[in-house]
């Protein structure tokens, strides 16, 4: 292990984690938007749009990012749809998360108790008040940690990025092996950099996790 | 307007090739699956144990799994460890390799919960019949389990699939490498070839996908 060329890679490492994360929370930003609009579809049943939505959870959630990054990127271009590679790694990552999010909305919206719905009716609240007192707040605390392994999962499919050009983490290492054959060296500046951005998240979700469960109804 | 790379699809052997290139990668991911599926079932067993030791190595290796991209595992067991120990490793190999280590992870955590789910009183039962743990565990907790265990694994079928269109990174021609080799080699007469072959590529995936992840949510829910 050569400490000095590690040294040396340190900012192209650094630059590349920025990029990363920098399309990572584009990605999931878009993810979380999406993902709450589809399950509020799903979960009030609007005709039409319902399975417009279907349709899109099911084709993006059965399908590999790297293939609908191909698709937004090479493929798409041919019929006039030009996107940078920037935008098209942010849209890929929100595509695929949303449909991934609107599941984990939605299954925690269905695990509410009918009779939180009924108990808030009878003590007079409108719909638009048992929505946001009573079924919001605890849809969302107990798809947490259904959010969090997304956002996990999200961050890490950040690897194929490079796959469309985009100087990312991934992106730097193969580039840095290519030129100078240093491959322990880039690989484990290459894992540190994945730990450095991941663990991180993953520490916050377990100790988000145990507080929210507090949350929950009946504890 | 050109064509949009349907006609280049049935030229030749071209759309063999791609069902070709999606069996390499289905292959991997159902051998990987079954790994996985005998290794998870051993580890889950070991992570109900008391032991420290156990738990703390467990715990390292679920974090590692859970945090490192596949892609990086890919690469660090591809080109690190044939650099480190300087064997010789087949890509393919190398992919197996790389996605048992994953799904043994996954599936020992769900065969943990599995086996946690099952009353105490079950273990409690068998030993009372003079079962040693052996029989214990292969007449009448494992039986138990393997209800819940089904749907979870064939969703991790779906994953692996969907996960193997990383294999192309380490030279392993699979459908997406085979996509791009269609298209480069009909850049000439029709450059407008990506589209259709790459929209034929992401149909093919969810075709193989989509069926198998609905079995999986339907024995999920009848079995529930």
């Amino acid at each position: 292990m050569d400490f000095a060329v590690m040294k040396a890679y340190l900012p192209r490492f650094w630059d590349a984690l920025l990029l990363t994360l920098k399309i990572g929370w584009q990605g999931v930003a878009l993810a979380l938007v999406l993902g709450i609009a589809c399950a509020v579809v799903v979960h009030l049943k609007i005709p039409v749009l319902r399975r417009i939505v279907g349709a899109y959870i099911e084709l993006f959630r059965n399908t590999p990012l790297l293939v609908q990054l191909f698709f937004i990127y090479f493929a798409l271009p041919k019929v006039g749809i030009r996107i940078s590679a920037a935008l098209c790694g942010s849209l890929g990552l929100g595509l695929l998360g949303g449909a991934y999010m609107a599941e984990t909305f939605r299954s925690g919206l269905e695990n509410i108790a009918p009779i939180q719905t009924e108990s808030a009716q009878s003590l007079g609240m409108n719909p638009a008040q048992v929505f946001g007192y009573v079924i919001l707040p605890q849809a969302v605390s107990s798809s947490v940690p259904g959010l969090l392994a997304n956002l996990i999962f999200l961050l890490k499919e950040t690897s194929v990025f490079s796959t469309i050009s985009l100087m990312d983490l991934m992106f730097t290492a193969k580039d840095l092996i290519g030129m100078y054959a240093k491959t322990i060296e880039c690989l484990t500046l290459l894992v540190i950099f994945y730990l450095i951005m991941l663990l991180p998240v993953s520490i916050l979700g377990s100790w988000l996790e145990r507080r929210l469960r507090y949350a929950e109804f009946g504890n | 307007m050109q064509s949009l790379g349907i006609d280049v699809l049935f030229k030749g052997t071209n759309f063999l090739r791609l069902l070709g290139g999606l069996w390499v990668a289905v292959r991997i991911s159902l051998i990987s699956v079954a790994i996985s599926i005998v290794l998870g079932i051993v580890m889950g067993m070991l992570m109900t144990s008391k032991s420290k030791v156990l738990k703390v190595i467990f715990r390292i290796y679920l974090e590692i799994v859970r945090i490192m991209p596949q892609m990086v595992l890919l690469f660090v067991v591809y080109f690190g460890t044939t650099r480190v120990f300087g064997w010789n490793l087949e890509a393919e190999t190398a992919a197996i390799i790389v996605f048992s280590f994953w799904g043994t992870a996954e599936m020992g955590d769900l065969v943990r919960g599995a086996l946690q789910s099952i009353p105490a009183i079950q273990h409690e039962s068998a030993q009372a019949l003079g079962m040693n743990p052996l029989q214990v565990y292969g007449y009448v907790i494992l039986p138990q389990t393997v209800r819940r265990l089904i749907p979870l694994s064939i969703n991790l079928i779906t994953r692996m699939i969907k996960t193997t269109s990383l294999v192309m990174m380490i030279g392993i021609v699979e459908i997406l490498k085979v996509a791009q080799q269609i298209i480069e080699a009909n850049r000439r007469t029709s450059p407008n070839a990506a589209f259709g072959i790459f929209a034929v590529v992401f149909l093919l995936y969810f075709l193989i996908c989509w069926p198998i992840s609905r079995l999986a949510g339907h024995l999920e829910k009848r079995w529930s």
